[in-house]
C-alpha cells in the first residue's frame, strides 16, 4: 500500500512531495478522471495517480497536449465524474482557447485545473504566471501555502467547483510541487459513480442541456458565471485557508500567498519581529474576499505584498483598496511595484528578510559577513561551473553533431530552428550551438515553415527544424501540415527517443503503453509524415556513416519539406538504462592528445561527460563510472584511437 | 513519538551532488527516517536539471516546532552532506558558516567545462584544505570505490546516509533506516542497502575519515570570535 492510497493512522503524518499531496487530495475528493500533458514541475501528479489507477478505479491519461487534456477532463465533469487536469504554466496558454469556453459554460461536477509554475525558470525557458487567466476568464483561483494545504485545498477545490459550477484553478509553484512535508491524511471515499452525459435538456440548463457557448447565449452564461464568482467570494470570506498571525495592530502588514508564505514566516522568525509585523496569508486569491481584506487593511498603515510571479495579488489588492479607501484610511503599499521586492526571479527567505530589514530599518546580521567574504575570496574562480549538458550516451549529442557537421560542410550559414525538450540544450555547447531559435512547443517547425518561404526574398540559408517525438504529437503536426501544404523549403528532423525524456520519460501517442502501464496502440511518426506528403527517411544517430549519407542526400534534395526521423532511445529509457552496448577504451598509442592534430576533438568539442581529459598526462581517458557505452565517441575520433568492444550480454 | 532533542531547531541539513548520483533518494530516506521519529520535516529539492549533469541540492529542515521554508536562508546550514567535492565548495560558499559540519565523498565528477579544458578541477588536497578552513569539522570519504564493490556507484548515496547517522549529529539509527528501506524497496534490495549503510558508518568510525579542523582556532581568532 503506497502512502498515496493508504488510510493511515492519522498520527503517522507521512512525508509527501507537494505533487503527491495534490494527488492524495484528489483521491480523497473521489476524483475519477485525470488527464495531463507532462511538464516540470507538474508531472508527478498524474504519474502518482497513474500508478494507482487500477487500485483506485481511475482513468488516467497522458494526453497529446494540454488543450486536449482539459477537454478530456471536462467531458468527465459534464458526465457526473470529478475530474483533474494538470499542467505547467506554459501549458495553460495552450489550453487557454478551450479554457475560455469552459469557463463561460461552467462545469457540472468538480473540475480542477492544477497549474504548476516555475518562478526563477528552474526547469523552464520562461517564468510564467497563469493567475491572470482566472481574472481574465472569471473563475476562482486558490493557492496552497504549505504541503498540508496542498492536500487539503485540492480536496476542497472539487467541492468549491461544484458550489460555483465552474472550473477551479489551483496554482502551485516549484517550491511547493517539489518540496516535501508531513501530511495528515484524510479518508478515501467509497465512490461508485456512473458516467452519464445528459444533453437533451433545455438549451440554457447548465446541468442537462447541450454544452456550448454561442453568440446569443454568451451574455446570459457570463451572468451565470458571475453568480458563481459571488458564491466563491462568500466562501472565501470564511475560508480557513486565509489565516492571520501577528498583533492586532501591526505596524506593518505582510500579505502573501503560496510558497512565499514559508519565506515570510521564516524571515519574521529570524528577524525576531513577531510583535511588530502581521502576516495575512491568503489561500483564496481570486476573487479576493473584500470584507476580510478591508478588515486587515484597516489595522495597518503599511502593507508589504510578497508573492511569486507577477504583481497579480498586489494589483488586485490596490484596486480593492481604491474602492474602500474611506473606511480603510491611508495605506502605503510595498512590493514589486516599488522594487521593495525584485521584479523578477523566484523569491527566498533572504529576499524577504532584506525587504523587511529595509522597511523597518533593522540592522543586518554582520556576524557571518567575514566568513562570506573569506570563502568567496578563497574560492573565486576555483569551483568549476557545472553547466547543463546532454546525458552521457544521449542520442541528441550525436544528432546535433551530425547536423552541425552537415550545416558546416554546406557552408551557407544554415541553422536549426529548435523546440522544447531536452534538445533545447542544442543552443548550448553540448548541441554545438546549432540551434538558433527556441520558442513554444511546436514553434520550431512553424518558424521553419516561415523561414522556408523566404527564398523569394533572398534568404539562402538552409533551414532545419528539430522536435522530439512527444512534441511532434503535441504541437508540431499542424506546423508540419502548414509547411508541406505551402511548400516551404526545409528539413524537419524528428529526434525520436521514444518518450517524453525531459520530464521523466512519460509515454505519448507514439508509445504502445498508457499512464497506467497497460498496452495502447502506438502511432507511427514516419507513416504519419509520409501520409502528409513529405519525403521521409529514418536513420540511427549512433550509426554515423549511414546517417551522414542520408542527411547529405536530404540537404541536396532542394525544395519542399523533407522529414528525417533520427531514432535512438533516450539514455535514461528502460531499454538502455544500465545496459552498456560497448566497452570503450582509449588506445594510448593512437591517442596523441594535443599533439595528434585533432585538437582534442573528443573532449574539447564533442564533450561527452564520459570522457576525461587528463591535462597532466596529456591524454584522453574514459570515465568508466559515467560512460554508458554508446560507442559514439569512437566514431568522432579521427585517429580511431577509441576502441570499442561489443558487450556480450549473458 | 520522538523524545530526542535536536542540536538546533530547525536543524538545517543540505545534501548535494550531481544529477544521477541519487541525491533525491538520499534526502527522502533521511526525511522519512526523521519523520518516523516524529519530527516535522520539510525538504526542498532542485532537480529540474538533475538528469543532465547539473548540480543538485536538497534542503532538509528538521524541527519539533513545525514546517519551515523549503529553502534554507544563506549561511545557515548546520550540516552539509555531499556526494561530490566541487559541489561541497559551491554549497559551502552559499550556505556555510563557522559552525558548519561537512561530510563529503571525494570522488570528483568532472563537468564539461573541465572535460573541455576551459576550467581546471582543483586538486583533492586543495579542496580538503578549503573545506577544513571553512567548516568546524569535516569528514572526507571515498564511497565510490566501496559502492562499486557493492555492485553500483549509486550506493554511494546510502553510504553517506550511513555516515551521517554515525556522526551522531541527528537521531538517525540503523533500525529506522531498515524500516524505511523496507517500505521503499523490494525485500531483495534490503541487504545490499544495509551493507552500504554500515560501510558508510564504518568510514566515520575509522579515525582516518574524520579530520577535525586544525585551522579552526586560527580562523576563529582572525574573525574575532575567541581569545
Ligand atoms: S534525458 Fe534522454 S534525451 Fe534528455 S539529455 Fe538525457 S539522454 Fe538525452
Ligand atoms: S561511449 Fe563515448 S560517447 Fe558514449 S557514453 Fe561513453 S564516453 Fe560518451
Amino acid at each position: 500500500m503506497s502512502i498515496i492510497t493508504g488510510n493511515q493512522n492519522k498520527a503517522e503524518r507521512p512525508l509527501m512531495m507537494g505533487n503527491e499531496a495534490i494527488a492524495r487530495g484528489a483521491l480523497e475528493a473521489g476524483v475519477k478522471v485525470v488527464a495531463a500533458y507532462p511538464g516540470t514541475p507538474s508531472s508527478e501528479i498524474p504519474k502518482t495517480l497513474g500508478d494507482v489507477a487500477d487500485e483506485m478505479g481511475l482513468y488516467v491519461e497522458w494526453s497529446t497536449n494540454e488543450k486536449v487534456s482539459l477537454e478530456v477532463a471536462a467531458a468527465a465533469a459534464y458526465s457526473g465524474l470529478r475530474a483533474l487536469c494538470t499542467m505547467k504554466q506554459v501549458g495553460v496558454n495552450v489550453a487557454s482557447d478551450f479554457l475560455l469556453h469552459l469557463a463561460e459554460y461552467g462545469s457540472r461536477t468538480g473540475l480542477v485545473l492544477v497549474t504548476c509554475e516555475d518562478p526563477g525558470s528552474l526547469s523552464s525557458t520562461n517564468e510564467g504566471d497563469s493567475r491572470p487567466y482566472s481574472k481574465m476568464m472569471e473563475f476562482p483561483l486558490i493557492e496552497p501555502g504549505d504541503i498540508q494545504e496542498a492536500k487539503d485545498m485540492t480536496r476542497w477545490a472539487f467541492e468549491l467547483s461544484e458550489t460555483v459550477r465552474n472550473v477551479v484553478m489551483l496554482r502551485s509553484v516549484t517550491r511547493m510541487s517539489h518540496a516535501s512535508g508531513n501530511v495528515t491524511v484524510g479518508d478515501l471515499p467509497e465512490t461508485d459513480v456512473k458516467a452519464d452525459f445528459q444533453c437533451n435538456g433545455e438549451f440554457f440548463d447548465q446541468m442537462t442541456g447541450p454544452v456550448m457557448t454561442l453568440p446569443s447565449t454568451a451574455p446570459a452564461q457570463r451572468l451565470r458565471q458571475h453568480e458563481g464568482l459571488a458564491k466563491a467570494i462568500a466562501c472565501f470570506e470564511e475560508s480557513p485557508f486565509n489565516t492571520y498571525t501577528g498583533p492586532d495592530r501591526p505596524g506593518l502588514l505582510i500579505i502573501t500567498s503560496s510558497a512565499a508564505t514559508f519565506y515570510c514566516r521564516e524571515a519574521i522568525a529570524i528577524l525576531g519581529i513577531e510583535e511588530r509585523v502581521g502576516l495575512l496569508k491568503l489561500g483564496t486569491t481570486w476573487p479576493l474576499p473584500p470584507r476580510l481584506i478591508e478588515k486587515h487593511l484597516a489595522t495597518a498603515d503599511r502593507v508589504l505584498i510578497v508573492e511569486e510571479g507577477t504583481p497579480f495579488l498586489e494589483d488586485n489588492l490596490k484596486a480593492l483598496f481604491a474602492d474602500r479607501i474611506e473606511t480603510v484610511g491611508p495605506t502605503r503599499f510595498h512590493g514589486r511595484a516599488d522594487k521593495t521586492i525584485p521584479s523578477v526571479d523566484e523569491l527566498n527567505p533572504d529576499i524577504v528578510m532584506a525587504a523587511l530589514a529595509g522597511l523597518l530599518n533593522l540592522p543586518i546580521d554582520h556576524s557571518t559577513a567575514d566568513y562570506r567574504q573569506r570563502i568567496s575570496a578563497a574560492l573565486e574562480g576555483n569551483v568549476p561551473d557545472r553547466a547543463m549538458t546532454f546525458c552521457p550516451g544521449c542520442p541528441h549529442r550525436a544528432s546535433f553533431w551530425l547536423l552541425h557537421e552537415a550545416l558546416k560542410l554546406d557552408n551557407r550559414r544554415g541553422f536549426i530552428s529548435g523546440d522544447i525538450g531536452c534538445y533545447t540544450l542544442g543552443v548550448a555547447d553540448c548541441g554545438f550551438r546549432a540551434v538558433k531559435t527556441v520558442a513554444a512547443m511546436g514553434s520550431g517547425v512553424g518558424m521553419a515553415s516561415g523561414f522556408g518561404k523566404l527564398r523569394r526574398f533572398g534568404l539562402e540559408q538552409p533551414v532545419i527544424a528539430v522536435c522530439g517525438d512527444s512534441t511532434f504529437f503535441h504541437a508540431a503536426m499542424p506546423g508540419l501540415v502548414n509547411a508541406i501544404h505551402n511548400q516551404a523549403d526545409m528539413i524537419m528532423v524528428i529526434l525520436d527517443n521514444a518518450g517524453t525524456a525531459m520530464t521523466g520519460f512519460q509515454p505519448h501517442p507514439g508509445i504502445p503503453v498508457g499512464a497506467d502501464g497497460k498496452p495502447l496502440p502506438a502511432l507511427d511518426i514516419p507513416t504519419i509524415c509520409q501520409a502528409m506528403g513529405a519525403r521521409v527517411e529514418i536513420a540511427d544517430p549512433f550509426q554515423f556513416d549511414a546517417a551522414r549519407k542520408t542527411i547529405a542526400e536530404l540537404m541536396d534534395d532542394g525544395g519542399g519539406v523533407r522529414v528525417l526521423v533520427l531514432r535512438q532511445a533516450c539514455a535514461l529509457s528502460p531499454a538502455r538504462k544500465g545496459k552498456k552496448e560497448w566497452t570503450v577504451s582509449v588506445d594510448p598509442d593512437k591517442c596523441l592528445g594535443e599533439a595528434c592534430g585533432c585538437n582534442r576533438l573528443c573532449t574539447r568539442v564533442f564533450k561527452c561527460p564520459g570522457l576525461i581529459w587528463d591535462p597532466k598526462q596529456k591524454e584522453m581517458r574514459i570515465d568508466e563510472f559515467v560512460c554508458v557505452g554508446c560507442g559514439v565517441c569512437a566514431q568522432v575520433c579521427p585517429q580511431n584511437a577509441i576502441r570499442v568492444e561489443k558487450v556480450v550480454n549473458s | 513519538m520522538n523524545q530526542a532533542n535536536l542540536k538546533h531547531d530547525p536543524y538545517n541539513l543540505i545534501i548535494t551532488g550531481v544529477g544521477g548520483q541519487g541525491n533525491v533518494l538520499a534526502s527522502r530516506m533521511v526525511g522519512d527516517m526523521l519523520s518516523r521519529l516524529g519530527f516535522d520535516i520539510t525538504i526542498g529539492e532542485t532537480f529540474g536539471a538533475s538528469q543532465r549533469g547539473g548540480s543538485v541540492m536538497s534542503h532538509l529542515r528538521i524541527s519539533q516546532k513545525g514546517s519551515y521554508s523549503p529553502q534554507i536562508p544563506m549561511g545557515r546550514a548546520h550540516m552539509i552532506v555531499s556526494l561530490e567535492p566541487a559541489e561541497t565548495l559551491r554549497v559551502l560558499r552559499a550556505y556555510g558558516n563557522r559552525q558548519v559540519k561537512v561530510i563529503t565523498n571525494m570522488r570528483p565528477v568532472r563537468s564539461i567545462s573541465v572535460i573541455s579544458g576551459e576550467q581546471t578541477y582543483p586538486a583533492p588536497e586543495t579542496i580538503m584544505g578549503w573545506i577544513r578552513d571553512f567548516s568546524e569539522s569535516a569528514w572526507f570519504l571515498d564511497t565510490t570505490e566501496t559502492a562499486v564493490r557493492l555492485g553500483n556507484p549509486i550506493f554511494g548515496n546510502v553510504m553517506l546516509v550511513g555516515a551521517l547517522a554515525r556522526t551522531g549529529e541527528l537521531p538517525l539509527d540503523r533500525d529506522t533506516f531498515e524500516a524505511v528501506v523496507r517500505s521503499r524497496m523490494p525485500a531483495s534490495k534490503v541487504p545490499v542497502n544495509m551493507e552500504a549503510f554500515d560501510a558508510g558508518g564504518a568510514m566515520i568510525e575509522d579515525g582516518r575519515a574524520r579530520i577535525t579542523n586544525p585551522f579552526y582556532r586560527d580562523l576563529m581568532q582572525a574573525c574575532g570570535q575567541i581569545g
